[in-house]
């Protein structure tokens, strides 16, 4: 492309408002501190309890239907029809349910909908980790005299924990962009600072949201990765990125 | 000590029902050593895993120690029979010591004895316990690994041990090696040992009774020299192999078939000891074109003669039944 004399000025002002914008993203940022880390805290309540909820429900199940491979299939499309489901549609649906309760919008409607796009990575990472435990290793438990249970605290959980826990941080990292949307209903957030900047035509309010939520993702990812090393046994081979 | 009565596991396959076990009675002694031995689908893997309840018995009684094991809760019942398997299966998150502490711990033992135990058994397998016991399965060899497979199936001490196929994953430099090792720590144990073998030299080496199976049924039950000098019918005969009295030499003794010494053996040569096998002696009279050697004692005094006459008298001899 050839240039004219007329582009110099035009690219000058452009890197001037380039400049601009993120001087005062900057600023914005730095006199809303105490804002963006009540968000995040918001944000937070969300993802762990929706994650947690979803640990205490989703890992006895992913462990239950290694019992059975038509249940298997069945809950795992279940999860896998759930995901599909955009997560605006789901709060819509869940507005008028939860309105019944008085709690259409805000903290407990983004909860239950976290909640169920946690589900399926939860139970599918435990659900293949428990299934892919080497049947020479089941076989020697049960034949050295230990009980269900026992079973499955000393050799099976330990030895799928890696994979449970990468389960976990995908569902984490799902959560933390659903837990955006879910700004719209009122629930808070960091996604709040998106959804304002939107509506206000605030480009500082965009990039501050929209970076908070990529460290805060990334942040998570890797505690839960370092936990996940933390976790893997000494003696097994690392078995999920 | 274990007695199977008519034991029989019929499975409902596509073709029908097949018993892959079929009305199998066995007796083992206290202390003995009984070798399933027999092809690949013969059953006898399945009667192995019914005497732990790992395979629940179609009909037929199984008796430890005289008690009906019908009776017994299956999980502390298995907890008093080791247990060996081919694949070894240690748990590849526990140490070597956690891994033997295994039914110690079930059995409620305190870490303290769980460790002096797994100390006590490590040293019996010649693994030096300061170096192994803090050591994880994948940084074992698998020579080393079977050894602490079979010291965690000795851990609490159980009276009875079920070995399946535990040596047939080795090669056979480690397998002749870890064999040996069990051979000398059952003499001072004295187990009751099911140990379900495809190999004939490994039967033939570890038995003192050998149940040879075919297509679910037990077809002849004997010591090793028995089953070899006199095989019930032509599939045991081919089992056991055309050179079988080649093997029954490496299960006879010299002194067994040694006579008195006449003094006509004297100077150099080839010399056999006592407690070699006659494998030893038919590969020196060979060898060294002889027909008989003299045989001396650690000291090297020359305690007696052994004779080609002698040998084939020996093989000759129908073992007692």
């Amino acid at each position: 492309m050839r240039r004219t004399p007329m582009d110099k000025p035009g690219r000058l002002w452009n890197t001037c408002r380039r400049h601009e914008t993120a001087m005062e993203t900057l600023t914005f940022i730095l006199h809303n501190l105490p804002a963006i880390g009540e968000r995040t805290l918001e944000h937070l309540s969300i993802v762990g309890v929706a994650v947690g909820v979803a640990i205490l429900t989703g890992v006895p199940l992913g462990i239950a239907i290694t019992q059975s491979q038509r249940t298997a299939d069945t809950v795992l499309y279940l999860g896998s029809v759930v995901m599909t489901i955009p997560s605006i549609a789901l709060f819509g649906v869940l507005i008028p349910i939860l309105s019944k309760i008085g709690q259409g919008i805000g903290w407990l409607p983004a909860v239950i909908a976290a909640m169920f796009y946690a589900q399926l990575p939860i139970i599918r990472n435990t659900y293949t980790a428990i299934r892919n435990v080497d049947p020479a290793l089941r076989s020697a438990a049960i034949g050295m005299g230990m009980s269900v249970p026992q079973r499955l605290a000393r050799v099976e959980i330990p030895i799928a924990l890696p994979v449970i826990i990468a389960g976990i941080r995908i569902a984490v990292v799902i959560n933390i962009g659903v837990t955006a949307i879910a700004a719209y209903i009122g629930a808070g957030g960091l996604g709040t600072f998106i959804s304002r900047g939107i509506s206000q035509t605030d480009i500082r309010q965009l990039i501050t949201g929209a970076l908070a939520l990529g460290l805060l993702a990334i942040a998570c990812d890797y505690s839960l990765l370092w936990l996940q090393r933390r976790l893997t046994p000494k003696g097994a081979q690392p078995r999920a990125p | 000590m274990i007695r199977l009565d008519a034991l029989t596991k019929v499975y409902a396959t596509p073709q029908g029902q097949v018993a892959a076990v079929d009305r199998v009675s066995l007796d083992v002694a206290e202390g003995e050593t009984c070798v399933l031995l027999g092809p690949s689908g013969c059953g006898k893997t399945t009667t192995l895993r019914m005497i732990n309840r790992l395979v629940v018995p179609t009909s037929g009684k199984i008796f430890i120690g005289g008690r009906d094991t019908d009776a017994a809760d299956p999980v502390l019942l298995r907890r008093t029979i080791g247990y060996v398997i081919q694949q070894i299966g240690l748990f590849p998150n526990m140490t070597v010591a956690e891994n033997i502490g295994v039914v110690p711990r079930l059995l409620g033992w305190s870490s303290d004895r769980r460790r002096r135990r797994a100390e006590e058994l490590l040293a019996m397998l010649a693994l030096d316990p300061e170096q192994f016991l803090g050591r994880y399965p994948n940084e074992l060899s698998g020579g080393q690994a079977q050894r602490i497979g079979v010291a965690r199936a000795l851990a609490a001490d159980p009276p009875v041990l079920l070995m399946d196929e535990p040596f047939g994953a080795l090669d056979p430099v480690n397998r002749e090696a870890i064999q040996d090792e069990f051979l000398r720590m059952q003499r001072t144990l004295r187990k009751t040992v099911l140990f379900v073998s495809h190999d004939i030299d490994e039967a033939v080496k570890m038995a003192d009774r050998i149940a040879i199976f075919r297509a679910g049924r037990l077809v002849q039950c004997a010591a090793p020299d028995t089953l070899l000098a006199r095989p019930a019918d032509a599939f045991v005969a081919g089992f056991v192999g055309s050179d079988r009295t080649l093997k029954r030499l490496r299960l006879i003794r010299v002194r067994e078939v040694m006579a008195a010494a006449d003094g006509s053996d004297a100077g150099a040569g080839p010399t056999v000891a006592p407690d070699d096998d006659l494998r030893r002696v038919a590969t020196l009279f060979l060898t060294h074109d002889r027909d008989a050697l003299p045989c001396v004692d650690a000291d090297g005094r020359v305690v007696g003669r052994v004779t080609r006459a002698a040998v084939a008298a020996r093989l000759a001899l129908e073992p007692s039944p």
